[in-house]
Parts: structure tokens; C-alpha cells; sequence
């Protein structure tokens, strides 16, 4: 304790003058300061966390070069001519991000069980702006991870262009916004690490697999047909295979059989209601957490 | 210090979690500047009090004031004037120290211009800003809590709240922070409420209040407590600890209890009654130890048990409210 004993005597003897600071009443400027830390500390975590950057990658890599090239030995003939990991490419742009978005809600499981969200939760500002936080830090991060995919577009033949780039940014920063929210819908709610990897696992494996990631979503059987449309993940893979393939050159027939549109009872669903119906999701979900967050004590 | 009023002031606090009280109806003043200690074995509610005192925990009964705030009403304002150091961690491990510190300025609002000056003073105080730049991962125990206290009160907060600042901590660190808030208390003018369940620290308080099942039992300050009991304490050790009671209570008309394996109980004037005691009681005693009045006879004049065997039996009830709080926190 000798070390200690040096500094301190010093500061007590010859003490400069005391910094009084003081804490303003809360306002919006404050609740937006608050929102940008707790995003920033999201984005501080992700860059420390290499493991995590890599760990997110290999599943999404799994499926678009493991069963991407392994499938295409059977569905050669009904592809068109389209590679199947070009055909699939716009579902793992999506998979990657959800998975790190999950990652990104599950910290606040972690917050709460080394005790930092204490820190958050009993300082002068709105819940609210701790989850708006949380779930723009998610978003950004998530896509940060998609990045890295869209670093690949050239391995599956997808050309690039500013466009693209942009409107895949675009689709994955809202994808990831609206999985964080509900990531964190559910991780007020569970308190134990393992319950709530298990529960999203449990909820995010079948919406990839019904979303039609790896899939064409028309002629389906019924009953998949109708649970495609009520999976949600279904209007944020759509618009993402409409926009990669709007940058492909291939046939019509090949366009007509593998980019068929979501149809609500014979209706094409437009993108942007697609898009919307996603961030309206997204939002609901951030009310919802907002809510369960205000009631905890 | 020019302010008048108390810094906090309570009125008949309750709070039930379902068919438990944990604190049953407390009332006390903390004048501004003061350094205020909660004494009182685990589960007796000190951790509840200040848990509504930091609008934590919502109070079943009763009102609170602290820095002028009601803890219901206004609870942003009391957030904004109070700092808190948890029993429990609330670093991230992840970031630096100065990154943690950064982050909660951030979150308090605070000026960003005063931010870098202020922190360096509360570092130094705490003798981390050489280590500002490591992760807190890789910090001891005692230089966590060092961290917290710092962050406490990086804010200027009118009142610091300390939970048990220095439990599970050597004697050493426990020492040095208990430096630190003295230091803070002097240079920044500071009320200071804490809880302790070690009734060697109660004594570095201006005043004491000590808690027993939900209950203020006595408030006052340490000497004045201390002057109340207006007893030694003997201790001995005997053959036959019952028939030394007994023996105790007939010839003497003493209340003794065995507690830490010996047979214990005040007397007014120890080292005279102990010849009276060899030649009267008629057991053999092995040894014989006498004490001046510490907290420990004021909590145990005022509860009957020493603050140990309290802890012992509390814990049952304490397991029981902390149930009751888990499941009350999950609906």
C-alpha cells in the first residue's frame, strides 16, 4: 500500500483547487448525449472483441461456400444457370447480421449480470434512451459485421456498384435495428445467459430457415407458403434478393423462377411496404422494451 | 456550507415485498457535510433503505427527502445530486478506467470541458490515474472499489451513497479507503451516507444508526452509544458454561449469554467485579477477558446478540426477502 500512500499524500497537501462540476437538469441534449455513449460503448466492445468478429462470420460463411457449393452438384438444372451461393448470397447478407445483432441484445444480459446496467439504470436519464442506445449501437455494429460479407459479394459473382452497396447497407443497418429491439424485448425479460441464447436460438434458426434465405418463396406447399408470410424476416430477405439481383445479368426465366416476390393472396407485396413492415416491426419491439425496461425496478 | 436544510430526510420509510417487511417504518435526519453509517447485521434493511434512497426501490409507506428531492416524486433531481457505490460491482471490465469514467459523465451530462480536469482529480485521490489506461479487468478488488468511489463522485454529487464500501476487502485497502472518504468528505464538502456491517469502521462516522430486523434501534453519535451501555464487557470461559449462567444470574442477578464460545455479559466496573467473580461463582474458569464498551455491546445492548450471531440467524430471513425480491423483480 506504499504505492498508494505516495500518490495520494501529495494530492492532499499541495491539493490544486477542487473541479466542482454539476449534473444539469435532464433535457433532450442530455437524453441524446446519453444515447450516443451507450451506442459508442456498443461500437468500443465490438472493436475489442475480435473473437466475437470471428465467431459471428463462420456460420453465415458455412452456409453460402459449404451447402452453397455442395447443393449446387443437385440443383444445378433448376437454378437457371444462376450459381446457388449467388441465389443465396442476399439470405446470408441477412443471417450474418442477425446473428451479431443477437449478440449485440445479449449484453444487456451480461450488463446486468457483471452489474454495469446498474450504472446505466440509476443515472438522471430516460430508459428509453438506454435501449434506443443499445439498439442503434446493435444496428451499427451488426452492420459493421455485414461488411464483411459484402466484402465477398465478388466470390459469388455479384458485381459491385454504389447502389448496391448502399441499399445493402440500408437493409442490413434496418435488419439489425429491428433484431436488436427484439433481442432486447427478450433480454428484459430473461436474466440467465444460457435461457436467452437458447430462446433466440430457438426463435432466429426457424425464421431463417422459413424466410426463404434458401429458397424461392413462390409454388411453397401451403402451410410453409402461409408461414413464410407471417415470418417477418421474410419482407427483409425479399427486397435484399430484389436489390442483388437487380445488379445480376441473367434470363428473365432465371429472374421469374428465383426472385418470384412475396405475394400477400395473389398480390405483389411492394418493396417499400416490405421495408416498412420490417421497421414498423423493429419499432413496435423498441416500444415494447422501452415499456418492460420503465417497469422493472 | 451554505445550505440549511438536511441533507436527507426521512419520514416512516416502509417497504414490504409481498408478505415480508423488510423495513418496518424508519425515520432519521442526515445534516448537510455529515458522514452518516447504517450499522446493522446483512438482512437487517440497510441495503433496502438505501436502495430507496437512490429511487432504486420504490417505498411501500412513508416519504424521503434527500438533497431537497422526494425520492418518488422528483426522482431525476435526486439522481442528478447523489453518487452511488454499490456492494456489487457496476464497472465494465471491458473498458479502461478512464473510459468508464468517461461514460459516466456522459451520462450525468456533465460539461465536457470540466470533464478531463475533474477526472484526473478524482484519480489522483484515489491513486489510479497512472493506471487510467488499463483495462478494469485486469484491476485488484481493492482498486475496483477505488474506481467506483472515484466515479461516485466524479459528479459532484451532493451526497455519496456507500454501500458497504469496503466489504470483502483486506484490512490495508479497507484502511485506505477509508482515507479517501475522509479526504472527500473535507475537500469536497460532501454528505456521506454508508452501511457497514464491520462495527470497526462505524466508528469513523459522526453519527450511527443501527439497524436490526427493518428498525432503527438507536441513533447517536459513536461516544454517545458508547457512553449509553455504561458497561465493560466480561468473557469467560468455564467448565460449565450453563452452570456458569445459572450460577450468574442467581448469585449476581446477571443476564450472561454464551456468544463466540464464550459465556458473555456487562458489568459496570469489569476489573472490580472479577476478583468477586473467582471467589463467588463457584465453577472453575479457565480465562477471563475484560473490555471497554465498543459498538459491538451497543448493538448488542440494544438487540441481545452480537452482531455475528445476528448475522447467522438474519441470514434465513435475509435469503427470504432476497427470494421474495427476485421473484417480485421477474413479474
Amino acid at each position: 500500500m506504499s504505492a498508494t500512500e505516495q500518490v495520494v499524500a501529495p494530492a492532499g497537501a499541495g491539493a490544486p483547487e477542487v473541479i466542482r462540476v454539476r449534473v444539469p437538469p435532464r433535457s433532450w441534449r442530455s437524453e441524446l448525449r446519453a444515447m450516443r455513449i451507450v451506442w459508442r460503448r456498443e461500437i468500443i466492445r465490438f472493436r475489442s472483441d475480435r473473437i466475437r468478429i470471428v465467431t459471428a462470420l463462420i456460420q453465415p460463411l458455412l452456409f453460402l461456400f459449404v451447402l452453397g457449393s455442395g447443393l449446387q452438384q443437385l440443383s444445378g438444372a433448376s437454378t437457371h444457370g444462376v450459381d446457388l451461393k449467388t441465389f443465396i448470397y442476399p439470405g446470408i447478407l441477412c443471417l450474418a447480421v442477425m446473428f451479431t445483432a443477437m449478440f449485440s441484445a445479449a449484453s444487456i444480459v451480461w450488463d446486468r449480470e457483471f452489474g454495469f446496467l446498474r450504472e446505466m439504470m440509476v443515472a438522471p436519464i430516460r430508459r428509453s434512451s438506454i435501449v434506443i442506445g443499445k439498439c442503434l449501437g446493435g444496428a451499427t455494429v451488426a452492420s459493421l459485421q455485414g461488411v464483411i460479407l459484402l466484402c465477398l459479394a465478388w466470390a459469388v459473382d455479384v458485381p459491385y456498384s454504389v447502389t448496391l452497396i448502399l441499399g445493402i447497407l440500408g437493409l442490413q443497418l434496418l435488419l439489425a435495428f429491428s433484431i436488436t429491439a427484439f433481442g432486447v424485448m427478450v433480454a428484459v425479460r430473461i436474466k440467465q445467459m444460457q435461457a436467452f441464447m437458447g430462446v433466440m436460438q430457438m426463435i432466429v434458426m426457424p425464421m431463417f430457415f422459413i424466410s426463404g434465405a434458401l429458397f424461392p418463396v413462390a409454388s411453397l406447399p401451403a402451410w410453409l407458403a402461409v408461414l413464410n408470410r407471417l415470418d417477418p424476416l421474410t419482407y427483409a430477405v425479399d427486397p435484399m434478393r430484389r436489390l442483388v439481383f437487380n445488379h445480376l445479368d441473367i434470363s428473365d426465366s432465371a429472374r421469374q423462377a428465383l426472385d418470384p416476390g412475396v405475394t400477400w393472396w395473389g398480390w405483389r407485396v411492394p418493396t417499400l411496404l416490405e421495408v416498412a413492415v420490417v421497421l414498423a416491426l423493429g419499432l413496435l419491439m423498441l416500444g415494447i422494451a422501452i415499456w418492460e425496461f420503465n417497469a422493472t425496478e | 456550507m451554505t445550505e440549511l436544510r438536511p441533507a436527507i430526510e426521512v419520514h416512516d420509510l416502509r417497504k414490504s415485498f409481498d408478505e415480508i417487511e423488510a423495513v418496518r417504518g424508519v425515520s432519521f435526519e442526515v445534516a448537510a457535510g455529515e458522514v452518516f453509517g447504517f450499522l446493522g447485521p446483512n438482512g437487517a434493511g440497510k441495503t433496502t433503505t438505501i436502495n430507496m434512497l437512490c429511487t432504486l426501490a420504490k417505498p411501500t409507506g412513508g416519504s424521503a427527502l434527500v438533497a431537497g428531492h422526494d425520492v418518488v416524486r422528483e426522482r431525476d433531481d435526486v439522481r442528478r445530486h447523489i453518487g452511488l457505490v454499490f456492494q456489487d460491482p457496476t464497472l465494465d471490465g471491458y473498458l479502461t478506467a478512464e473510459q468508464n469514467l468517461r461514460l459516466h459523465a456522459e451520462l450525468y451530462g456533465v460539461d465536457s470541458a470540466l470533464v478531463p480536469g475533474r477526472m484526473r482529480q478524482v484519480l489522483d485521490m484515489v491513486g489510479l490515474w497512472e493506471r487510467r489506461d488499463a483495462t478494469v479487468m485486469t484491476f485488484s478488488g481493492g482498486m475496483r472499489r477505488r474506481l467506483e468511489i472515484a466515479r461516485g463522485f466524479l459528479h459532484s454529487p451532493r451526497v455519496l451513497f456507500l454501500d458497504e464500501p469496503t466489504i470483502g476487502l483486506d484490512p490495508q485497502t479497507r484502511s485506505s479507503i477509508w482515507r479517501y472518504i475522509a479526504q472527500l468528505q473535507e475537500r469536497e464538502e460532501i454528505t456521506i451516507f454508508m452501511t457497514t456491517h464491520y462495527m470497526d469502521e462505524a466508528e469513523f462516522c459522526d453519527r450511527i444508526a443501527i439497524m436490526d430486523q427493518g428498525q432503527i434501534v438507536a441513533l447517536d453519535t459513536p461516544e454517545a452509544l458508547k457512553a449509553q451501555v455504561g458497561a465493560d464487557r466480561v468473557r469467560i470461559q468455564t467448565e460449565d458454561d450453563d452452570a456458569a449462567i445459572a450460577a450468574l444470574a442467581a448469585r449476581f442477578d446477571i443476564e450472561a449469554t454464551v456468544s463466540e464460545g464464550a459465556v458473555t455479559f456487562l458489568v459496570p466496573a469489569g476489573e472490580e467485579f472479577v476478583p468477586r467473580l473467582f471467589a463467588e461463582l463457584g465453577i472453575p474458569i479457565v480465562s477471563v477477558s475484560v473490555s471497554r464498551p465498543t459498538l459491538d455491546d451497543v448493538f448488542m445492548a440494544h438487540t441481545g446478540t452480537t452482531i455475528r450471531d445476528a448475522e447467522e440467524s438474519g441470514n434465513k430471513h435475509a435469503n427470504r426477502v432476497m427470494m421474495q425480491m427476485m421473484s417480485g423483480s421477474r413479474r
